[in-house]
């Protein structure tokens, strides 16, 4: 039950990212394209509302609901982010997907199959990383 | 509720999941960090970077199904429309340029399906498409969630690098690769 929480909140976000479209293929077609603001306008405000509601729990020193401390750790630099990031948003193009919603999609139950097979094919790219992370530029 | 939800609804509510994660339970938001938990509990091969306590990360994986759920209740149960209203611009351009003739659904039939599997379309946007998803989200740390949301909430630069890159990858294939494959 402790996981419960996660299960409720990982449905709402999934029901948000389903009711904005954002989980279409053809809104990140139309995103790359530069033909609508709906896109833009989705992660944007999203991360502003972010901004301010980190900023608000920093200054404040709010606690999780468990009491503890919140900890947000710094990411660092490294080459794999620009260049696996350039591969990421090489797969982005194509499937129209990110994680996220690849697996609101298999849940919308849109094109079921075909979805499955991205998400193996993603699971096998994530497993050949971690295979090759030693051989590679960072 | 069938009507697709405006930018200025979804866009905040997604911005909540990140406060809303780190108060219920502290956890920083990141989606492609399920793969890895995933391959690490299933196939962990003696890889190092799959060798670690993922019993520990299950929350992660419970929020990705928590997702699927959405995804199925906001898809079918809420209700959605046979096809989204797009820019009259792109449809134009994807017919023009890839052919496409089925604009319903999430995603297009004529790319996305078993059949498909049979020749060169299937592969490429199935399976190599998925494979660079999972490949390049892990080697960046992080996807559009951990990086474009999460991220850049936190001020982080290195994020606003991933996400530039994440840029660079769609439009180079939007832009210069498309065009070559169709």
């Amino acid at each position: 039950m402790k996981y419960f929480k996660y299960l409720v909140l990982g449905a709402l976000f999934g029901i948000i990212l389903t009711k904005s479209e954002v989980i279409s293929w053809f809104r990140i077609q139309e995103m790359f394209r530069f033909q609508s603001f709906h896109m833009y306008g989705v992660i944007g405000s999203a991360i502003v509302v972010g901004i301010i509601s980190i900023q608000l729990i920093k200054r404040n020193h709010l606690k999780s609901i468990n009491g503890e401390e919140i900890k947000l750790s710094d990411k660092k630099f490294n080459h794999g982010i620009w260049i696996g990031g350039t591969i990421f948003g090489l797969g982005w193009a194509m499937t129209g997907a990110c994680p996220g919603p690849l697996f609101a999609q298999v849940g919308a139950g849109a094109n079921v199959g075909a979805v499955l097979i991205m998400i193996v094919a993603a699971l096998a790219g994530t497993w050949t990383y971690s295979a090759l992370r030693e051989k590679l530029p960072y | 509720m069938q009507q697709p939800w405006p930018w200025y609804v979804a866009g905040p509510l997604i911005g909540l999941t990140v406060p809303a994660l780190l108060l219920i339970g502290n956890k920083a938001l990141g989606i492609s960090s399920s793969l890895r938990h995933v391959c690490a509990a299933c196939v962990p091969a003696g890889i190092p970077f799959l060798t670690y306590n993922w019993r520990a990360e299950i929350w992660n994986l419970v929020f990705v199904l928590g997702v699927a759920l959405g995804g199925f209740i906001g898809y079918q149960l809420m209700g959605h429309p046979d096809t989204i209203a797009i820019s009259a611009e792109t449809v134009r351009d994807l017919k023009a340029e890839m052919g496409l003739t089925d604009f319903s659904g999430l995603l297009p039939r004529e790319l996305f399906s078993l059949d498909n599997m049979a020749n060169w379309k299937g592969w490429v946007f199935l399976v190599l498409g998925g494979f660079l998803i999972g490949f390049g989200t892990r080697y960046a740390g992080g996807c559009t969630s951990g990086h474009a949301i999460s991220g850049l909430s936190n001020l982080q630069w290195v994020s606003l690098v991933a996400v530039i890159a994440f840029f660079v990858g769609g439009l180079l294939m939007t832009w210069v690769i498309y065009p070559k494959l169709f």
